[in-house]
């Protein structure tokens, strides 16, 4: 048999690349640099900014309201205790794993194709981390004791009731912002340098020195990166499964049919990383279009991450089918009015609009490549997605809750206007974090970056 | 000594030496130890001056000055923010016996209610009262009390209530109030007192009654009127009809086996409804297969507690119900009955039966009828109870209990006639609001205008107080002396707990001024007129003894043998059914006729049945909502002779069709901050011919919708009640309510239990825990004996220190109450069979609470309670998520009341007044527990059964809820754990409540078939 060249090689399809051809070292690193370094600060930029920056406002107004009105200022009661705020909580959390996902999950797997959207998934992570940490506090009836939840050395010897979901929660989101913000700053530390060292301004080349904390990019440096990296790494991949499992916990150590369901953790996590993927993709499309990246993000990272949405939305959409297949193969009173209700129930077209965008918009759609390599589709149902993913939270910690035990105790749940300023404030939040971020730090790793050239031209 | 040196450190003299040496100037020591400065003297000063050694060499310490700012700002604060009282505080010389700071005293006095005494005990701390029970030595109250008599303490201290005289809309004073009398005596005394009226409420103070009584002497040309809108003028008028005379009728239910109700909500409405309600609970206590029952018939329009407690109930319009007594009166043999004769029509149901049914239990039976019902209804019921041999054994009769029984309407009436035509020259209006409550169409507030001298005493300044040139603030019954009687006659004294809040005066010492006699206080009034009725030797002791009961002994009325005069030839004019809607008047079941509208107590407790709080609604059957085409809150405009006022509807399945019935009360518009603008008048189209209920009433509807707050129906009503069904459907598949017929029961006495809920310990995660020992409090609620009164959800709210959210925050599901009183419905829609169920807190061995709260915040004790820490919470409010029951409360904003000075003295000082943030719940009253234990402790004995009451079991008129130890069998609350009808709520989930129920029975009549309810 003929040993195989790459010239007789059989014709293998034609995969679009991570990189466009022809980049060099240089030309990448003046591309990514010059976003933040050259090009300045865009009217467009500006537009964006301050309408993210009026809703972070919008979001400071109603935590002060709630601070020092009472929680009575959102929609809940007895019985539905918990609204917006858990859900939107559940949200923020679940769009943060899927940067994790990608920096460390992928960086373990060897795929090279996560270099380009490495970086701004993962800010997206601890922004999303930071949105989420505010709704536990904010939705306490007394948020100035949350250190309550805390195992501190309390003088009166009191500890943190450890039966509690609430308290493991504690652990793992803290333990999970802290892993991302570190795993996210070494990643950034060589990039630092680069800017320190292409900097003009003095004030830029002090504030990114101190910040690239003395990296000479010595070869004893990019050993002990690469080492603290990969460390990090393997630490927060299990977190992407750890930290929605726990939060499942939340609602599946309750007796509250609905909730109580073994099925949670995994129907978590796959839909955690469902919705971040959606996000990733809303923030990569506008990203690469406004900022010419589309030599960075291809065709094919989209077409990665659209199948990404496929593999979890299916693992979600069995999620939803084993939780109604249950509650009837129960013979749970309980089970089975709930599932009935939230289909046929006061808050059924909710349930349905959640099935429409979660299950039926990008179930049906994702399965064609022209749709996958559609930039304008692709945009529309990441949207679609995130939206369904909201739905889902809220609809399973209000419909479980709105009719549990006792018919006598049955109510309803309307969100009130401060409900949804904190929803939108943390949007405001999230967004104005994300623009300082693309206008001060490279918003694509520039070294990977390099590393892939030096890869794609071997 | 020696030893205790030899084990000292040897002292290293040379050193001492050198270091003294080195010091520069005198320097003096007490001890060579000191100057060594030995790890032994550094502990000795340590020991003796432990605060001391801490401290820094500059003398004073950041934290001491920090402390003495603090301290004197509050101090500051103190002197600059309370108003102190002008008395001379001096501590007692001499302790009052038995007055110990901390422990609360018990006082009994009474409540006059509607002229007619309610019995109570009231407890007190250091001289404030704070929560009302009843008392057990009153004949109408036995140790229960109504929700009147539990809110009242809150009235006390109702910062709205009237605090100074008002002479011309401006601030006046008691003296100025005096020489303006002193000048009208002389007017008066001249012309003989001709023009002075006097109106009062229903009277039956025997005081009172001889004061006005002298009056009148003095002043012969005077009149006394009297004005009650929710009275009982047609009982008065149906006695007068059947004897000749005014007769009060007593029941006596507990001999009753069969009792027919013709539109009487004998259970929670009237002067005697907690007896009754006591009475007729005996006879459907059933403690084994053997036992019976007695059994209830009620007829009425709107459904009422009463009528949800029967075995058959009967939705009749009002007008319809004199043709069914007439029908049933010609049944049992009733002579001169007219118009009885041949078969009834079928609207009147199982009449036959009913009557069989009757005639089965002679002399053991009752029928009754409502204050609503015409005379000839009443004389009907009168004379049935004589065909049926009643009449001396569950029918008694005695002389009426008032002092002047008399048609009240009429008397208005004429007053009102008298006013127009200006022969009322100084009106005196006593503890009455007639302007709000007189019927439409008589006008009084134009014609009281015409009135030259209008005075008025009142707790308000309400409406018909800021039309009078004086209104003097009257003392509440807290504050005042007085007596009235109970309904069976028995004399029940007032006894003040507190000296007047406000420049308040009771109407005793108004009539006083009257009678020129302005110094003599209310105590001298009524200690005097009872010193100079009694023939006792030793009076003084008499008075404490009665002082101290509550009660005067032997002073009940003798029964009085009547005779049947006659019996109502043809129908009454009411009677006859006219076309068209009609419109049936009713005291509100919480604020009665509108004096309770500024309690927020009576306000916020939902409404038997409807669960309505805070408003009053046009109430109608599906099938006239259904013709009518409107749904539950749409705003009607209800026109009736010409007046014409809107109100929302609600859809009250079993309400008689082509009927509609109005809560009187409210619409008030000079209640206080907490009634006025709530809900709309009915009074407005009231009249004086028909007061209770009439014909040809219009609804139209306006397009407008308005927002009721109800507490357990939070979703729409569809027009179709296809809601209610739902809820109802899902409470029998859970099991939530176990009901059987009496015959069911006997053959399987363990209905109620479940056998998919019987769960062990074993299956519980965590380990057991061991509940064998000790005290272990645990909880029955038979079912068969609640009436759903409400007086436990007041009684829990007065006791725990629960607040009051107001309407928008119970419509938005807020609302505060430990225990509630679930309602569900059962069967046809036209006339469901309706059940309540009190819902305190389970008190779960495996409490679902617990283990979800972060800070453990909730816990459980060693004696099986469920405890809230609320110090501790932190308001995640998972543990209301997590409970099955949903009876944790939430406080979403700061719910109580801190600002309002008056309110302090009603908390109840042994229980925290909950801030923002927290979760709240019942406790089973852990503070009156731990209040026994202590006393138990103390005496080194063991707690005894029936020694702890909550306050829910206190109160209850039925004795329906029973409280104690389930370790000892021989507990009340153990034995009736092990009936066979205890059960316990969704116990499925592995819960092991500690509130356990026993199931409701029915006693339905075998003759009517099921589906006829």
């Amino acid at each position: 048999m003929e040993p195989t060249t790459p010239e007789n090689a059989p014709a293998v399809p034609p995969v679009s690349p991570v990189l466009r051809p022809g980049h060099t070292y240089a030309s990448v690193t003046d591309k990514i640099s010059a976003i933040v370094l050259v090009e300045g600060t865009r009217k467009g930029w500006w537009l964006g900014f301050v309408i993210a920056f009026a809703l972070l406002m919008v979001m400071h107004y109603a935590i002060a309201m709630v601070l020092s009105m009472g929680v009575g200022l959102f929609g809940i009661n007895i019985p539905v205790a918990w609204g917006f705020a858990i859900t939107n909580f559940v949200w923020w959390i679940g769009i943060g794993h899927a940067g994790t996902l990608i920096s460390a999950f992928l960086l373990l797997m060897r795929q090279k194709w996560r270099t380009s959207i490495n970086r701004f998934a993962e800010a997206m992570t601890i922004f999303a981390v930071a949105c989420a940490g505010l709704f536990p506090l904010m939705h306490m009836g007394r948020p100035w004791l949350f250190y309550w939840l805390l195992p501190y050395p309390d003088t009166m010897g009191v500890w943190p009731q450890f039966r509690s979901p609430l308290v493991w929660d504690v652990f793992a989101v803290s333990t999970y912002a802290t892993v991302s913000i570190l795993f996210w700053f070494v990643g950034l530390i060589p990039d630092l340098a680069t800017l320190r060292d292409r900097a003009k301004k003095r004030i830029s080349q002090i504030v990114y020195g101190v910040l690239a904390m003395g990296w000479r990019g010595s070869a004893l440096h990019w050993r002990r990166y690469e080492m603290a990296s990969l460390l990090l790494a393997g630490l927060a991949t299990p977190l992407v499964i750890s930290v929605h499992t726990v939060v499942s916990f939340d609602f599946t150590i309750a007796i509250v049919p609905g909730w109580h369901s073994t099925i949670f953790p995994p129907y978590f996590v796959a839909g955690a990383i469902y919705s971040g993927f959606a996000m990733v993709l809303t923030l990569a499309i506008p990203l690469r279009a406004f900022f010419k990246l589309e030599d960075f993000v291809t065709m094919r990272h989209l077409d990665n991450m659209a199948k990404m949405l496929l593999a979890t939305g299916l693992i979600v959409a069995y999620g939803y089918m084993m939780e109604t297949f249950m509650a009837f193969y129960s013979g749970n009173t309980f089970d089975r009015y709930m599932i009935m209700n939230r289909m046929f129930g006061p808050y059924a077209p909710w349930y349905w609009l959640l099935i429409t965008c979660n299950i039926a918009v990008p179930m049906t759609l994702l399965w064609w490549k022209s749709i996958r390599r559609n930039v304008a589709a692709l945009f529309v149902i990441s949207l679609v997605v995130q939206l369904g993913m909201w739905l889902e939270r809220f609809i399973i910690v209000v419909t479980s809750l709105h009719r549990d035990f006792l018919p006598s105790s049955w109510g309803m749940f309307y969100p009130t206007a401060t409900d949804f300023e904190l929803l939108f404030g943390t949007v405001g939040l999230f967004f104005t974090l994300f623009y300082l971020f693309i206008r001060y730090l490279p918003m694509i790793s520039i070294f990977e970056m390099r590393e892939l050239v030096h890869k794609t031209s071997e | 000594m020696a030893d205790q040196r030899d084990s000292k450190k040897r002292l290293d003299l040379v050193n001492i030496r050198t270091q003294l040496e080195s010091s520069h100037g005198q320097r003096r020591w007490r001890s060579l130890e000191e100057l060594a400065v030995t790890a032994e003297y550094r502990d000795y000063l340590h020991h003796e001056f432990p605060y001391h050694t801490e401290k820094g060499s500059s003398g004073i310490s950041r934290r001491d000055v920090l402390k003495l700012m603090g301290a004197s700002a509050a101090l500051a604060g103190l002197t600059a923010c309370t108003k102190l009282p002008t008395e001379k505080i001096v501590p007692y010389v001499q302790a009052p016996e038995e007055f110990i700071p901390g422990k609360p005293l018990f006082y009994a006095t009474s409540m006059p209610f509607g002229g007619v005494a309610e019995g109570l005990l009231v407890e007190s701390h250091l001289g404030r009262p704070t929560k009302a029970e009843g008392n057990p030595e009153h004949p109408g109250s036995l140790g229960a009390a109504d929700i009147f008599g539990q809110a009242s303490v809150l009235n006390l201290y109702d910062p709205d209530r009237s605090q100074v005289v008002v002479h011309n809309g401006r601030i006046g004073d008691w003296a100025g109030f005096l020489n303006a009398m002193e000048v009208l005596r002389q007017e008066l005394a001249a012309t003989q007192g001709a023009g002075l009226r006097i109106l009062t409420e229903t009277v039956t103070s025997p005081t009172f009654a001889a004061r006005l009584a002298e009056l009148l002497k003095q002043y012969p040309k005077a009149q006394w009127h009297q004005h009650d809108p929710a009275g009982r003028d047609n009982v008065r008028a149906g006695a007068r009809l059947a004897f000749g005379e005014i007769v009060e009728t007593l029941y006596r239910f507990d001999r009753a086996g069969v009792v027919l109700a013709l539109d009487s909500d004998f259970l929670c409405a009237g002067p005697a409804s907690v007896r009754y309600a006591h009475d007729f609970a005996q006879k459907r206590r059933v403690t084994s297969p053997a036992s019976t029952m007695n059994r209830l018939y009620v007829v009425e329009p709107a459904p009422t507690n009463t009528g949800a407690q029967a075995d058959h109930r009967l939705p009749l319009r009002a007008a319809e119900i004199e043709g069914f007594a007439r029908s049933l009166a010609g049944m049992l043999g009733v002579k001169a009955s007219s118009a009885s004769g041949g078969t009834p029509p079928p609207e009147y149901g199982w009449i036959g039966a009913l009557a069989r049914d009757l005639q089965k239990h002679r002399g053991t039976s009752i029928v009754l009828a409502g204050d609503a019902q015409p005379p000839a209804v009443h004389a009907l019921a009168h004379a049935m109870n004589a065909a049926l041999g009643n009449v001396g054994n569950t029918v008694v009769y005695t002389n009426s209990i008032e002092a002047n029984p008399t048609d009240q309407l009429q008397s208005l009436k004429a007053l009102v006639a008298d006013m127009r035509s200006g022969q009322v020259a100084t009106l005196v209006i006593l503890s009455s609001n007639p302007v709000y409550s007189a019927p439409a169409d008589l006008e009084f507030q134009e014609n009281l205008l015409k009135v030259n001298q209008r005075i008025h005493l009142g707790l308000y300044e309400d409406e018909t107080a800021v039309l009078c040139h004086w209104h003097i603030p009257e003392t509440h019954f807290l504050e005042a002396w007085g007596d009235a009687r109970a309904y069976d006659g028995t004399v029940s004294t007032i006894q003040p707990l507190i000296s007047p809040l406000y420049e308040g005066k009771s109407a005793h010492e108004v009539l006083a001024v009257l009678l020129g006699q302005p110094g003599r206080t209310g105590h001298e009034i009524v200690r005097e007129y009872w010193k100079s009725q009694r023939s006792e030797k030793d009076f003084e002791a008499f008075w404490e003894t009665t002082l101290h009961d509550g009660v005067m002994a032997g002073t009940a009325f003798p029964l009085k043998t009547v005779t049947l005069k006659m019996v109502p030839g043809s129908a009454s004019p009411q009677a006859a059914p006219e076309g068209g809607l009609e419109v049936n008047f009713r005291p509100d079941p919480n604020i009665w006729d509108g004096r309770f509208a500024n309690n927020g107590w009576l306000q916020e407790c939902p409404r038997p049945l409807t669960k309505i709080t805070w408003d009053n609604a046009v109430m109608v059957s599906p099938k006239t909502a259904q013709d009518f085409k409107v749904a539950n809150e749409d705003v009607v405009e209800l026109r009736y002779g010409g007046r014409k006022v809107r109100g929302p509807i609600w859809i009250m399945p079993g309400h008689a069709d082509k009927s509609a019935t109005v809560h009187l009360g409210y619409g008030r518009t000079r209640a206080g901050h907490v009634g006025s603008g709530a809900g709309f008048n009915a009074y407005a189209l009231r009249t004086s011919d028909r007061p209770w209920f009439g014909s040809g009433i219009e609804i139209r509807k306006t397009g407008a919708t308005y927002l009721l707050a109800h507490t357990q129906h939070h979703h729409l009503i569809s027009q179709e009640g296809g809601e209610v069904e739902e809820e109802s459907v899902a409470a029998e598949h859970r099991k939530v309510l176990r009901v059987a017929r009496l015959e069911e029961f006997r053959k399987n006495p363990d209905f109620a239990k479940d056998p998919a809920s019987q769960t062990t310990q074993a299956q519980s995660l965590y380990p057991a825990h061991d509940y064998s020992k000790g005290d272990q409090w645990g909880m029955s609620i038979d079912l068969n004996s609640c009436i759903g009164c409400n007086a436990c959800v007041v009684a829990c709210q007065a006791e725990n220190n629960i607040a009051v959210v107001g309407k928008d925050q119970v419509s938005r599901g807020r609302e505060m109450h430990w225990i509630r009183v679930d309602t569900y419905y059962e069967g046809d829609l036209d006339n469901p069979r309706m059940y309540n169920e009190v819902i305190p807190c389970m008190q779960c061995e495996n409490a679902p609470c617990e283990v979800v709260c972060p800070v453990g915040a909730t816990v459980h004790s060693p004696e099986g309670l469920n405890e809230m820490i609320y110090n501790r919470c932190v308001g995640t409010r998972y543990c209301s998520n997590n409970c099955p029951y949903k009876v944790r409360r939430f406080n979403f904003y700061l719910y109580s009341d801190w600002v309002t000075p008056s309110l302090y003295g009603l908390r109840n000082p042994n229980v925290t007044v909950r801030s923002r943030g927290v979760m709240e719940k019942c406790t089973y009253c852990i503070q009156r527990i731990n209040a026994v234990k202590i006393k138990a402790e103390e005496a080194n004995r063991s707690i005894k059964d029936g020694e702890i009451l909550t306050a829910c079991q206190q109160t209850c008129p039925t004795q329906a809820i029973v409280f104690g130890n389930i370790n000892d069998p021989n507990s009340k609350v153990a034995k009736l754990k092990v009936q066979s009808r205890n059960y316990g709520l969704l116990t499925e989930l592995n819960t092991r409540p500690r509130t356990t129920y026993l199931a409701k029975l029915r006693n339905p009549n075998p003759e009517i078939p099921e589906g006829e309810v």
